[in-house]
């Protein structure tokens, strides 16, 4: 017997890093973007991500101050400037061999001594005085320690419309999520607590509804939409986020509102209470869990939703929301990582914040409500 | 930020009008037939007859117009010219049935069908069942789960991130040809591959959808009964034949529930497609080029068409969600 024990515990073992190796796995991608969404530029272009910590090699090319501005010192003709900021290992005055010397050592060119110093100044002296404009070309190359800085934020926020689109996102989202929720509770209320007939046709046609492709539903109200006058704006996107939200939010609310203690409904209509009274003094109030499942779901498919964006909104500076932004970024900065990554993590840090701290309604409402498909 | 308080004053007065319409309309109803007087037992009759659908009308008026009334007006339209103004027959679906761009947004369509809800689903069973047994199992969940909270376009721009590609001379910034490299192998421009291209789209989506998963089947695994679970240690099961013979049998109920959910999800993702390579090197998909030929191509026949066959597609999923909807309320 006593061999269990340590099977058991190779086991749990096994288990924590496999779970750890999961972990990982589904957490790298977003944590390297993350961390390069705070590098340098250059350095997101030079080097991986995973090096952020550790100080990089570039290798720089400058070109040395004009030989004409060189200064009469001792009488020597002196020019001096800087490679870059780092410590400098190599330098070398031709690009066949960038590395030919080391740093502190003297490369003779035409009659000019020059040398490049580890802390990235150079100096080039010559007895005879210099002439022309264009200065030598120095390759050097230059440890440069971890940059890290807000500056891509900064930049995203204030000058590449990324905190205009925040804005319009906003704009969208709060009305978008805030009225499904009444219309659907007043219906849910109905569906689950009032006798007519055709009440079972009904849900079937919603639960029906929950799957109907977005697809389907775009050129249709693009057309209605401009034939009743409302084109592109914020009151057609929230009416449309309102309707293709509604199949859930009554869906969910429905199946939380008849789980509720039937004495304590049928002692208020003995009561005399009318329906509204029920609804709003009792079920209303009992329903907070659903109610908040349902606004979550919907804030981050809302928050998160490009496609009816891309439809029922224009393209203008005052309607493009963040999502559509970062297509247009991906399209037109593809290359600019900087941009992306600080531009991405801008439109993610919201829905992440909603997640982490109103997790346990989310997971509710995904038990409740789980036929629906996103 | 006038625009935002334009948006919540909208959202007051959306609530309040919501709110203003069931107080008036109930008001009314209980003026016209009073629950009291010489005729109150019918005037209650009536007005229970009729309360329902004064609760029922705005949600009721939303979802005909926003979902029952666009299926019809699209069956009408795939059979109309590019503007709708002109009946075209089939024309539509013939050319349908001829485009090489369908062809292929269907064949990837089925690898898609195929492949997100078997590993979104497989990876969530596993995250599941080994969550469940440590200490920090709700921790690491959360982590798991956490792509569900990123949009597709923002998970498109982490894992473009992923799969950048540098020539072999310089460094690589993406860390999968960095592993490549590291391994001594070859960078590749991995989006552009095609056929293989579908597999590293599909991967942003079964990142995003395992949390889905495995939070139901957790669920779902602690439901199992503890008494199934005794009486096959007791016969001396290991966990791996406890997992598989007893645990998975009991759970697929569930599990059908998570694929079919995922199968729809997959139908309507076009953000990826659109982000990654907007269908360049085989890679299109339905949903992308129904959004294509509405956009780019401006044709609203043909863009309907498409629509359909993806509403067709997701019909035989929507009568058995409608199943067991009325088996659960009977």
């Amino acid at each position: 017997m006593d061999n269990i024990a340590g099977v058991n515990s190779r086991l749990t073992w096994t288990v924590n890093i496999a779970v750890l190796a999961l972990v990982i796995l589904w957490t790298l991608p977003t944590f390297g973007l993350l961390v390069s969404s705070f590098r340098d530029r250059d350095q997101i272009a030079t080097s991986g991500w995973w090096t952020a910590m550790s100080a990089s090699e570039q290798n720089v090319v400058v070109r040395a101050a004009a030989p004409d501005t060189a200064e009469l010192i001792d009488g020597v003709y002196v020019l001096t400037g800087v490679v870059g900021a780092g410590e400098t290992s190599h330098f070398g005055i031709s690009s066949r061999e960038p590395k030919a010397f080391a740093a502190g050592e003297i490369a003779e060119r035409n009659g000019a001594r020059i040398t490049v110093e580890t802390d990235g100044t150079y100096r080039i002296e010559s007895n005879e005085p210099m002439t022309g404009s264009r200065g030598t070309r120095i390759f050097a190359t230059i440890t440069v320690p971890p940059v890290f800085t807000i500056d891509n934020y900064k930049r995203v926020l204030f000058s590449e419309g990324i905190g205009r689109s925040f804005l319009n996102t906003l704009t969208v989202t709060i009305p978008a999520t805030i009225i499904p929720i009444l219309v659907a509770a007043f219906a849910a209320y109905a569906l689950a607590w009032m006798e007519f007939p055709g009440r079972a046709l009904l849900v079937a046609v919603i639960v029906g509804l929950l799957v109907v492709p977005l697809q389907m539903a775009l050129i249709p109200l693009l057309k209605l939409h401009n034939i009743v006058g409302l084109g592109k704006g914020y009151m057609g996107i929230w009416l449309a986020h309102t309707g293709f939200g509604l199949p859930l939010a009554v869906y969910l609310l429905r199946n939380y509102i008849v789980s509720l203690p039937r004495e304590v409904i049928e002692s208020a209509k003995v009561d005399g209470a009318t329906d509204f009274q029920i609804f709003r003094r009792i079920v209303l109030p009992l329903s907070f869990p659903a109610l908040a499942s349902f606004a979550i779901f919907q804030f981050l498919w809302v928050w998160n939703d490009l496609l009816i964006a891309t439809v029922f909104l224009g393209n203008t500076e005052s309607q493009l929301v963040m999502t559509g932004q970062l297509r247009e970024l991906l399209g037109s900065r593809g290359g600019d990582w900087e941009i992306l990554a600080s531009s991405a993590f801008v439109s993610i840090a919201v829905p992440i914040f909603v997640f982490f701290t109103l997790q346990k309604y989310l997971v509710r409402g995904l038990l409740a409500g789980s036929v629906k498909g996103g | 930020m006038e625009q935002i308080l334009n948006a919540v004053g909208i959202m007051i007065i959306g609530v309040f009008g919501c709110v203003a319409y069931f107080l008036a309309s109930n008001t009314i109803l209980d003026l016209i037939w009073p629950a009291r007087g010489p005729q109150a037992a019918r005037n209650i009759r009536i007005t229970n007859l009729i309360r329902p659908w004064l609760f029922m009308g705005p949600a009721l008026a939303l979802l005909a117009t926003y979902l029952v009334y666009p299926v019809f007006q699209s069956i009408w339209l795939s059979f109309h010219n590019e503007t709708g103004d002109e009946f075209v027959g089939l024309a539509n679906w013939i050319w349908l049935a001829n485009d090489d761009k369908f062809l292929e947004s269907m064949a990837n369509n089925m690898l898609w069908l195929f492949f997100v809800p078997a590993a979104s689903t497989a990876f969530g069973l596993i995250a599941a069942a080994l969550t469940d047994r440590i200490r920090w199992g709700n921790f690491a969940k959360s982590l798991i789960f956490m792509p569900m909270a990123i949009s597709f376009i923002g998970a498109s721009v982490i894992w473009k991130f992923v799969y950048e590609y540098r020539g072999s001379d310089q460094e690589q910034i993406g860390i999968l040809n960095a592993v490549i490299v590291a391994l001594g192998g070859e960078p590749q421009a991995w989006i552009t591959i095609p056929f293989w291209n579908s597999f590293f789209l599909m991967i942003i989506l079964i990142w995003i959808q395992t949390g889905f998963a495995m939070v139901i089947l957790s669920a779902a695994l602690r439901g199992i009964s503890e008494e199934t679970i005794e009486a096959a240690v007791l016969d001396g099961a290991t966990p791996l034949q406890i997992f598989f013979r007893i645990k998975i049998p009991q759970m697929w109920g569930t599990i059908a529930v998570v694929w079919t959910t995922i199968t729809i999800l997959v139908l309507k993702v076009f953000d990826i497609v659109l982000a990654m390579t907007n269908g360049q090197w085989s890679s299109q998909v339905l949903a992308n080029l129904m959004f294509d030929w509405m956009f780019r191509g401006n044709d609203y026949g043909r863009a309907s068409t498409v629509a359909l066959v993806i509403m067709l597609l997701v019909t035989p999923i929507m009568v058995w969600n409608i199943r067991n909807a009325r088996k659960e309320m009977q």
